[in-house]
């Protein structure tokens, strides 16, 4: 049954079951949303450029910060991370495809018609959502015609996305190579056993949040509305029930990806494999007992800021394990410097930055003060760009010679890395400085006391997005490179090297046997 | 012709995943705009509607052909109740969200516009006189008096059925594995009759809150969350309900063995969440 190849014509991407054609669309959806919602970013930092206002509407400006946020959370890292896991997991874990092949296919092809849908309310009257990707109530009630496709556009993101974990995690636990008991899974594939079990746990319940919103617009309840006896600030409790648990999701799979490439190129294996496992575990359930550390200032009982500062801080204690077993894969290891190795330590080092002012952050006094400043911006920023999006470039320069049984030309990828590892850090390390001096977020102008670093950032965004045009032409002259042999790099370890480069379309028709297994991880 | 357990069984392509999602592109167009006062949406919402009980009808059509037709093995079938297993706990945390608001309101929101906690003046200056009570529809009395609906008459009645409903349900899945195809039959009748009845109740009861009690859903807090709970949990009833009557046809039509009979027990476990939402409810919500 499995000798034949893709189908013809255009109809194999509409109809394909297989988990290497839907995990392309993957990653080619997302890097197109990433480039839509780079370019959204690049008119915020334009604007921002200079004090005053000189290229768009206030009005315009907040609807490309809410849209910026909504297209780069859902329609950027998650979709790649799931691209990344269509493509790895069966390979890793000795599958011949996901579990369950077909909601695969529908899981994918609901993200181009809910992006659809919310890329077209710039057009409708009243412009785009500009309320925040938080659609914090009231002010998003005030959206114009563009409020219930907000609504439903995010209420197929969850589909989607709900679908997709319960695929990713059944094929986890049902697919898995006979001797490859739990323990002995790469991390890529523990960390998004746990990222899905979050998105399954969350995803839900912001479809409940924004069905509340839906439901006091147009069919007059009062979960929201004081007068009535609800909470505007109930909304935000139900929203970062679910919020903070996500900013989990679009790291997890970045962990699980630099634990694989650092012992590649350390050549040693992963220090503390478990330890790793059960700091992600113990990560993805402080989540959920941390969400009121983003309302701080919002008014909450003094037992409540207590419990949620506290509970915050411990996430450092997990984080630091994985940092530190990190460091410890590198320490004595012979090391090489290739480009999906330069992503990972520029994410060691950089994430952890992030990782810092989050604990700033979490400090109930200091977070009074550094609220919806440009120190929060700087702070998400840090552990999303040189974070889950280094992540994700560390890991198509990994895997790309698997994908396309071609070497990328590595002259190209370093230039690629240097350049957006020192534009990244020239966008959003002054940002630090402007919030700390007291710039508030998602304001179109400033005072002129903050205009210096304003101009820094821009230059280093605009520099950073055009530094992403390299890695189209990597991707684009990926098939002159040299062939990849099958193992492609010096000491890889797992599954996924044991089958030829380019991955065929079908793979492990029957289970590997346990000595494959085994020897994979040698 | 069966596969051996020891080889992978990979499904051909299909074309149903890309009707749905052109079924769900109408419905939320069309819905949305319909919410904008575009007339004509209602009718691409149905239109997508009805894509979308297409999609669903070929899909599970495909699936039950292949399943009776012996293409899957032990494997396919575990993914299948794991698939449906993390379907249910996405379905629970839906039902966390309005649960969530419940409890927040209760005792979060209405205690403070009553004065509770450091909200002293929130109670002075806002909302003077303004007692904090459950049930309640608010300081500003969103909707109007209105009677409360009390936990015994209509909703105790809908408890037994729902908790009849789930023995039924079980003593249909015990004949099953026993081979007892007319108890089974029976008993399966049985439980989405119930079902169907509970509804029909559950609808009765809608009509007197809204006819006699002046209870809406626009009675402030306490209406929303009476309404959102129980709307959204008639609405899993009923899909329950539909999803028992296409069950029952399949055992009519001699489907399911005492080995394979997934989609039974995924209908059945989806009945059990229903019923233990229910009781939930009917303390939250009606009782306490």
């Amino acid at each position: 049954m499995a000798d034949h190849g893709p189908a013809k014509g255009f109809t194999r991407w509409l109809y394909t079951t297989n988990h290497k054609d839907i995990g392309t669309m993957y990653l080619i959806f997302s890097l197109t949303m990433f480039f839509i919602g780079g370019s959204m970013a690049l008119v915020i930092r334009s604007e921002l450029m200079t004090p005053g206002l000189q290229f768009v509407h206030p009005e315009f400006f907040n609807q490309m910060t809410t849209m910026h946020a909504l297209i780069m959370v859902f329609g950027a890292v998650m979709p790649a991370f799931v691209g990344l896991a269509n493509w790895m997991i069966p390979l890793m874990i000795g599958a011949p495809d996901m579990a369950l092949p077909r909601m695969n296919n529908w899981s994918f092809w609901i993200l181009p018609v809910a992006f659809g849908i919310l890329l077209s309310t710039l057009l409708m009257d009243g412009g785009a959502p500009a309320g925040g990707w938080t659609m914090y109530p009231p002010l998003v009630l005030q959206t114009g015609d563009a409020f219930p496709f907000l609504i439903f556009s995010v209420h197929l993101m969850g589909i989607s996305s709900i679908m997709g974990a319960i695929n990713i995690i059944v094929s986890i636990l049902n697919m898995r190579a006979p001797d490859m008991w739990l323990l002995k899974m790469p991390m890529f594939v523990w960390t998004w056993l746990i990222t899905a079990y979050l998105l399954i746990a969350v995803m839900p319940v912001l479809a409940g949040a924004v069905t509340m919103l839906l439901t006091d617009q147009f069919f007059g309840t009062s979960f929201f509305l004081a007068a009535g006896g609800g909470d505007p600030v109930m909304f935000q409790h139900i929203f970062w029930f679910f919020g903070h648990p996500e900013v989990y999701i679009m790291i997890l799979p970045a962990f699980g990806v630099v634990s694989e490439i650092i012992p590649t190129f350390a050549r040693k294996p992963l220090f503390g494999h478990d330890s790793m496992v059960y700091a992600a575990s113990c990560i993805a359930f402080l989540s959920f007992i941390v969400w009121a550390h983003h309302m701080f200032t919002v008014g909450m009982p003094l037992s409540g800021q207590l419990f949620f500062m506290f509970a915050t801080m411990l996430i450092a204690v997990p984080t630091g394990v994985k940092i530190f077993n990190w460091v410890a894969t590198m320490w004595g290891g012979a090391m090489t410097f290739e480009t999906p190795m330069l992503f990972s330590l520029a994410f060691v080092f950089l994430f952890t930055i992030g990782g810092f002012s989050g604990v700033m952050l979490a400090i109930v006094p200091a977070d009074i003060q550094y609220h919806d400043t440009y120190f929060v911006v700087a702070h998400f920023h840090y552990v999303l760009v040189p974070g889950s999006i280094f992540g994700l470039f560390a890991a198509c320069y990994y895997w790309l010679p698997k994908w396309t049984g071609h070497m990328y030309n590595e002259t190209a990828g370093k230039l690629h890395f240097w350049a957006s590892t020192i534009f990244v850090n020239l966008t959003f390390f002054p940002m630090h400085f402007l919030g700390l001096a007291g710039m508030p977020r998602r304001i179109p102008d400033y005072s002129t006391q903050f205009a210096d670093f304003n101009t820094m950032a821009s230059i280093g965004a605009i520099g950073f997005g055009l530094s992403q045009l390299i890695f189209v032409y990597v991707l684009l002259t990926v098939k002159k490179g040299a062939k990849a042999t099958d193992r492609v790099w010096e000491a890889p370890r797992g599954l996924e090297w044991t089958v030829p480069s380019p991955a065929p379309y079908h793979t492990f028709d029957t289970p590997p046997v346990k000595r494959v297994t085994q020897e994979s991880f040698q | 012709m069966s596969h051996a357990d020891d080889r992978y069984y990979v499904p051909h392509g299909s074309h149903w995943p890309i009707v749905g999602s052109v079924g769900l592109l109408f419905l939320m167009v069309g819905v949305s705009n319909w919410l904008n006062g575009a007339d004509a949406g209602f009718w691409v919402m149905m239109g997508g509607v009805a894509v979308i009980v297409f999609m669903l009808v070929g899909w599970f059509g495909t699936v039950i052909g292949e399943s009776v037709g012996g293409l899957y093995n032990a494997q396919v079938d575990k993914s299948f109740r794991m698939g449906m297993f993390w379907f249910i706990f996405s379905e629970v945390m839906f039902f966390c969200a309005f649960f969530g608001a419940l409890f927040y309101a209760r005792n979060m929101s209405i205690p403070w516009l009553g004065g509770a906690s450091n909200n002293f003046f929130t109670n002075v200056l806002l909302w003077n006189s303004y007692e904090s009570s459950w049930p309640s529809n608010g300081p500003g009395k969103i909707g109007g008096d209105y009677e409360v609906m009390g936990p015994f008459g209509l909703p105790l009645i809908n408890t037994v059925i729902l908790i009849t409903s789930s023995i039924t349900v079980t003593i249909a899945h015990h004949a099953l594995l026993a081979g007892q195809r007319k108890i089974l039959s029976t008993f399966l009748a049985l439980t989405f009759l119930l079902g169907f009845v509970f509804v029909y109740l559950q609808g009765v009861e809608y009509i007197e809150a809204y006819e006699h009690l002046n209870l809406k859903l626009t009675t402030g807090i306490y209406g929303s969350t009476f309404f959102m709970l129980t709307g959204f949990h008639g609405m899993h009833v009923t899909i329950g309900a539909i999803m028992l009557t296409i069950i029952w046809l399949r055992v009519v039509k001699g489907h399911f063995t005492p080995k394979n009979h997934f989609a039974f027990e995924a209908v059945a476990w989806y009945w059990h969440f229903v019923d233990v939402v229910w009781v939930g409810l009917y303390v939250f919500v009606y009782w306490m």
